[in-house]
């Protein structure tokens, strides 16, 4: 290696980040004054154009952003350092969004092991139960709540058991994708990246058929109490990383037809099934937590 | 007792000389928590002065190490630098000294703390509910219950008048409670979340909407006790003070006869009014103080509300619709809003004025009146 | 300490251009140096502004009755006062500083992820546009509190929350970034010799701050997306009806809040550990046991936080635990603040004004950390929880703790970014004017609080009111002694002052004295070698 390519790369100028910050405010404002002009209403109004605006723009940016690197990167001026500089960044990111899924988590422990068993009266909380809520039973899954409304639980069984199923099996094929990729054996690559992008679709769709489920058969919805609430959520979120962890995951596979990647290069390769086994073991614990107990 | 703490600070005790009649008022020193007039106020008090002077003690050793080094380790003195820089001796020391300090802290701490935790065996229930923003009484053993608002008129608060002695802290009804009496609290909110404190007693709790906490006191003192509401709870957060009164045994249960008297005359009258019609000038008054008293906080006292926040009754479709509708908004208020149910807070005659008020103030003038029996009827239709 | 032993080059190669020019440097740079400077004259701005704010705050206060501004008004005031402090001056403060100086500190050409450096400086204008603007909206800005306790914001909230909401989801974002640049900077790109132990202080326990970040930003993005959903889409997190409870907010903020409370003290520790033994001429005294010590607080700040939820009903073994580790943090923290007189004994001590304003912070963020322990004891803070004795602590460790903290760090640094010494007059000045107000606007709010004067009121009964009117004279003048401040950081801009030499100050170690001054704009192309 030359000099030069030993020499940590520090970008120029770029465009890019700012292209980026002013995507984020519009997506915030568009957010916040959509969602404020729905509740008062009923109706979507220019707020929902600005979101739509600030989503185009950040795909520019994310688009011109990857597009400069991917040049950098096969230009060969990324070292070595540059290439732990972002492992390491993508593997804090996912942390972070730990902790963002261990905000829910905790909400769910919260609500099955505090608040739900003190307004049945336990704990120093007998006259809450008493008083306030007098006939309400603490149960978990809450399928009654203290307000009354009722609704059914989301079991194991069928769907969620699948989707599980799925989602182990597309672990298995990302982790084949890289030995292929370790190997230098390309046609395995981009058939057990295509497996994955496939399983990864599959899981979607049986999400949205178990959402429908739930909505037409069990009138478990979003506003259902705090059992409907975490479920939603918790799987909200997830279905939304699976959905970012597939897109991601289209890219590499396209890049990978373009002949991209080495055994020695191959950052976002990796970054991507880091993020698909990260989506995987959130899965897990949502799976268990969730759905079995 | 907070005469030494005052002490150090007597430097400053001449800028507060003229609130001393405003501190006699209301029974409180302006440097220093209060003592209080319950055996575990006292004890937080003790406690507090106990840590106070730890911490000020530990103050005086290390700031005066610093400022020893301040004046006579200095470069200008020509001093020249030592070179040390660990010793495990004294970072050892220095780390297991603080430890057995704060050992020694803890323990009254928790002994106090299990004791004001343990509202068991008492003698008197009282089911405190904060709501925006008033308190709601209700004796759970005598089945008692009234709101207790702020007493304060507006135009002190506005600078018009003089402001009293008591000033944001009276209110038209206080707690009246029996000394030397375990009484229990139980701490609940109709909407947000408000908290329920009493220096005097050291009782402060939060009242949580939906969930019920408790707390307890034994006063050992005759007295007026004042407090104020303890957690934002939305705009007139700072217009919600506590007044306990604490009587006599035989005084509370003259009281409580007398309130039961009071109760039944009520129902009395409430009886008479369904089968009388008011006169328009009867229920304007009456509507115009209860609208002051109860929704003027939100709906502003011209009628214009806060856009965004409360609306304005005056250009509203409710007000100038159907008279039903206007009375049931009133009655039930509106779910998941600020707007609240007033049919449990005021009485037939007094709802029957405010919408009428509302009807005909801020020059709406529909010239419709509600009477009590048409705000009876409604209720008894749901 | 530190010696190199391979001089860097100091000016750029020809592969490393110089600033661009015009607004073009400021928009789409990726240097370290600009966007630190960015980040740190977005914070003073903010600063002025949530200074502002506080003191419409205290014009109101200054006397009982309401004269200048509605209570909703109010709320809005202090609610957006906490906001700004906190997230737009403190935070981007400390992360400018980290931008300008951990590469240098470390040996770095520069941050290790640049251009993501740029996006999250950039965020951070665009999120406080929007929470300003939304006082604008009908119905008034965010008035729950920067604490935005459930329900007051979700059922009982304005129409503005959802952009509040959103606002706050992309300055974390923006955090987030910035601490994981930290975090990879340091764990990536020090120079050959620059072991953990010899990092600089300040490096440390930025290094462990971005941490405290990257675990609990996230946790708030949480907090506020229930918040989004509580109000706008049914859900009942923290509605007791759902099977919610609004405490859970609680849990779920403070878990955030505590460890943020130490975000915005650790970087200070740094700082303080940086320029007493500069100016004591004699090595940090227990360098390892800080670095120990400040490994401890980030630990202990996760399990801490019901300690600001005494009053809402725990069960008493809950309050016990919760009361037992907040003691303990006084432990670590005691050994900072004794390994910091340690270092000024038998040293060789002269006064220039960063060091006037580290022994200021010493003494005044130990009083601050006092006030703490005392809220600490969970019987007694049921008697100071929600009074002005809380406001009187956090704005002690704050005020004369953080921002104490960053204004000794532009003194000691400013010769370095701009190359000229500062008005050293006007700096003394700033220092006597700051001190002597700041205890006259934040001390008697330990009585007024004692007193039982809550928070979060626009009026108080008249027994509090000579104290307020002292309070609110020291707030203006703390706030005009600010406008020195920016007199003088104007002034050395403007490079009007006398050239520095290299090594600034004679008592001065480490890296980023071994530079020219000003810095260079690209430092260690070729990292230097560390003995
Ligand atoms: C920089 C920010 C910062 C820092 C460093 C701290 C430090 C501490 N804080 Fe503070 N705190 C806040 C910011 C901060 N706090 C804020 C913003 C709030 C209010 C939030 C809101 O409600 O809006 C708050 C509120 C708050 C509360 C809640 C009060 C209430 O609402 O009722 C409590 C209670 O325990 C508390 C405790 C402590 C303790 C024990 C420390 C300790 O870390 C202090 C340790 C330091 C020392 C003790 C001094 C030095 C030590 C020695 C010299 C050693 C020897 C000493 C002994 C052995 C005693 N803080
Ligand atoms: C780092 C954080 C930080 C900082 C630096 C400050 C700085 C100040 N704070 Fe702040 N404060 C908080 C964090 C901070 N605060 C938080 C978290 C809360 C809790 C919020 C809540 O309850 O939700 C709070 C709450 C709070 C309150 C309680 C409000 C209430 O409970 O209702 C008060 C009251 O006096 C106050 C005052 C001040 C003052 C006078 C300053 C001064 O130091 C400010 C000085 C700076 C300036 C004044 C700017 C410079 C000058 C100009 C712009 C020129 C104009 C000047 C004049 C007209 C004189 N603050
Ligand atoms: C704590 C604040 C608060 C108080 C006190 C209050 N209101 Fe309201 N009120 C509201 C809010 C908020 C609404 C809007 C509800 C909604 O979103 O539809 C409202 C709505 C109304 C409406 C319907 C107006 C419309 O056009 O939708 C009427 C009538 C009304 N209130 C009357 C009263 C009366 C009478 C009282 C006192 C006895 C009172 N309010 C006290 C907050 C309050
Ligand atoms: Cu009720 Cu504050
Ligand atoms: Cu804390």
């Amino acid at each position: 290696m030359t000099e030069q390519h030993s020499q940590y790369y520090v970008p120029t100028q770029s465009p890019w980040p700012i292209v980026g910050a002013f995507g984020f405010f519009l997506v915030a404002v568009g957010a916040g004054t959509l969602v404020a002009q729905l509740s008062q209403t009923g109706e979507a109004g220019w707020g929902q154009m600005v979101l739509m605006a600030g989503l185009f723009v950040l795909f520019i940016m994310m688009f011109g952003w990857f597009k400069d690197q991917i040049q950098e990167s096969r230009v060969g001026l990324h070292n070595q350092q540059l290439g732990i500089s972002y492992r390491q960044g993508m593997s804090w990111f996912i942390f972070s969004e730990v902790m963002f899924f261990g905000a829910f988590f905790g909400a769910l422990f919260y609500a099955r092991m505090i608040s739900v068993p003190w307004l049945g009266g336990a704990s120093n909380n007998v006259m809450t139960g008493e008083i306030l809520w007098p006939g309400f039973e603490a149960i978990w899954p809450l399928t009654t709540t203290p307000a009354g409304n009722t609704t059914q639980a989301m079991g194991y069984w069928g769907l969620p058991l699948i989707n599980t199923l799925i989602l182990l099996t597309s672990s298995v094929t990302i982790h084949f994708a890289h030995t292929g990729l370790e190997a230098d054996k390309r046609k395995q690559v981009a058939w057990m990246l295509g497996f994955t992008i496939l399983l990864g679709s599959c899981f979607l769709a049986l999400q949205v058929e178990e959402y429908i489920h739930a909505y037409q058969d069990l009138g478990l919805k979003l506003d259902s109490g705090v059992y409907g609430n975490t479920f939603f959520l918790l799987t909200g979120f997830h279905g939304m990383h699976v959905t970012l962890g597939t897109l991601f995951l289209i890219v590499i596979f396209f890049r990978i037809l373009a002949g991209h990647f080495s055994a020695d290069n191959q950052f976002a390769f990796q970054a991507a099934s880091w993020y698909w086994h990260f989506v995987d073991v959130v899965w897990l614990c949502l799976f268990v937590f969730v759905y079995i107990l | 007792m907070g005469r030494q703490f005052s002490f150090i600070l007597a430097l400053f005790s001449f800028l507060h000389s003229s609130s001393i009649f405003a501190n006699e008022a209301v029974g409180r020193s302006n440097l220093n928590l209060r003592a209080g007039v319950t055996d575990i106020s006292h004890q937080v008090f003790d406690l507090h002065m106990t840590i106070f002077y730890i911490c000020v003690a530990i103050g005086i050793v290390v700031f005066g190490a610093m400022f020893y080094a301040i004046i006579f380790h200095r470069k200008s003195k020509g001093v020249k630098a030592a070179n040390f820089h660990e010793s495990v001796k004294v970072e050892i020391a220095w780390t297991i000294v603080p430890v057995i300090i704060l050992v020694v802290m803890a323990i009254p701490a928790t002994k106090t703390l299990i004791a004001m935790e343990d509202p068991s065996e008492s003698d008197l229930t009282i089911l405190v509910t904060g709501s925006q923003w008033k308190w709601h009484y209700k004796y759970l053993d005598h089945d008692i219950e009234f709101y207790s608002l702020l007493a304060t008129p507006s135009e002190q608060i506005q600078g018009k008048w003089l402001k009293g002695d008591t000033y944001l802290l009276e209110v038209d009804k206080p707690l009246i409670l029996p000394t030397n009496k375990k009484i229990r609290f139980l701490m609940t909110s109709d909407d947000v979340i408000h908290s329920w404190w009493v220096p005097d007693f050291a009782v402060k709790k939060d009242a949580n909407p939906g969930f019920i906490n408790e707390a307890w006191t034994r006063i050992n003192e005759l007295g007026i006790y004042r407090g104020q509401c303890a957690e934002l709870c939305g705009k007139d957060h700072g217009f919600m003070p506590v007044v306990v009164k604490a009587v006599s045994e035989s005084e509370f249960n003259q009281w409580i006869t007398d309130k039961k008297a009071e109760k039944a005359a009520a129902e009395a009258e409430e009886k008479r009014l369904l089968a009388m019609n008011m006169t328009k000038e009867d229920l304007m008054a009456e509507g115009e103080s209860v609208y002051n008293g109860y929704c003027s906080a939100c709906h502003q006292p011209n009628g214009m509300g806060l856009p965004g926040a409360f609306p304005a009754l005056v250009g509203s479709a409710i007000v100038a619709g159907p008279a039903q509708d206007h009375i049931k908004i009133v009655l039930d208020g509106k779910n998941g809003t600020a707007m609240q149910a007033f049919a449990k807070q005021l009485t037939l005659k007094q709802i029957a004025a405010v919408v009428t008020y509302e009807r005909n103030a801020w020059g709406i003038n529909s010239g419709e009146l509600i009477q009590p029996k048409d705000v009876h009827q409604l209720m008894q239709n749901q | 300490m530190n010696t190199i032993t391979q001089t860097a080059p100091t000016h750029a190669d020809e592969h490393h251009h110089g600033p661009a020019k015009g607004i073009k440097r400021w928009i789409f740079t990726t240097n370290h140096k600009d966007i630190g400077t960015l980040y740190l004259w977005f914070a003073f701005i903010m600063f002025l502004v949530g200074g502002a704010m506080a003191m419409v705050i205290r014009a109101e206060l200054f006397q009982p009755g309401l004269q200048i501004v509605e209570p909703h008004f109010f709320n809005q005031m202090t609610t957006v006062h906490g906001l700004i402090m906190v997230f737009g001056a403190v935070m981007p403060a400390f992360t400018g500083l980290a931008n300008w100086m951990i590469p240098m500190m470390i040996g770095a050409p520069d941050m290790a992820l640049p251009r993501m450096n740029n996006l999250s400086f950039w965020i951070l204008p665009f999120a406080f546009l929007i929470l300003l603007s939304s006082l604008f909206v009908e119905g008034g800005g965010p008035a729950f509190g920067w604490t935005f306790y459930a329900p007051l914001s979700t059922t009982y909230s304005g129409d503005s929350t959802a952009l509040f909401v959103f606002a706050v989801h992309i300055m974390g974002i923006s955090s987030i970034m910035g601490a994981i640049n930290v975090v990879v900077t340091i764990w990536n790109m020090r120079a050959p010799g620059m072991t953990w132990m010899k990092m600089p202080l300040f490096v440390w326990t930025w290094f462990i701050t971005a941490y405290l970040l990257i675990a609990v930003m996230p946790v708030l993005a949480g907090a506020v997306t229930m918040v989004l959903t509580d109000k706008y889409f049914g859900t009942s997190f923290f509605n007791a009806a759902g099977g919610g409870d609004p405490v859970m907010f609680q849990h779920i903020f403070w878990f955030f809040g505590h460890p943020e409370v130490y975000i915005m003290i650790l970087p200070a520790f740094g700082i303080i550990s940086t320029i007493v033994p500069t100016f004591s001429r004699k090595p940090l005294f227990g360098y390892s046991s800080m670095v120990y010590a400040t490994a401890s607080i980030a630990f202990l700040s996760f399990i801490v936080w019901a300690h600001h939820m005494f009053t809402t009903g725990m069960p008493v073994f809950a309050e016990l635990f919760f009361m037992y580790c907040t003691m303990l943090i006084s432990v670590p923290t005691g050994v900072k603040v004794f390994n910091w007189v340690a270092t000024m004994w038998r040293g060789a001590l002269s006064f220039e004004v960063p060091m006037m304003f580290s022994i200021a912070f010493i003494v005044l963020f130990t009083m601050g950390g006092f006030s703490g322990l005392m809220l600490a004891i969970t019987p007694v803070d049921f008697q100071y929880h929600d009074t002005y004795f809380v406001v009187a602590h956090f704005h002690y460790v704050l005020v004369t703790g953080a921002i104490f903290s960053l204004i000794a760090a532009t003194y000691y640094w400013l010769p370095k970014w701009t190359g000229v010494m500062y008005d050293i007059g006007l700096a003394k000045l700033h220092f006597w004017c700051s001190l002597i107000s700041v205890n006259v606007l934040f001390f008697p709010m330990h009585f007024v609080g004692l007193a039982g004067m809550p928070r979060r009121i626009p009026d108080y009964s008249i027994q509090f009111a000579n104290w307020n009117q002292i309070i609110s004279l020291g707030g203006f003048a703390f706030g005009l002694s600010q406008l020195i401040f920016l007199a003088l950081v104007i002034k050395a801009c403007r490079k009007k002052g006398d050239p520095v030499p290299d090594k600034v100050w004679d008592g001065a170690t480490g890296l980023e004295w071994e530079v020219k001054s000003p810095a260079p704009y690209h430092t260690f192309t070729t990292p230097p070698e560390i003995k």
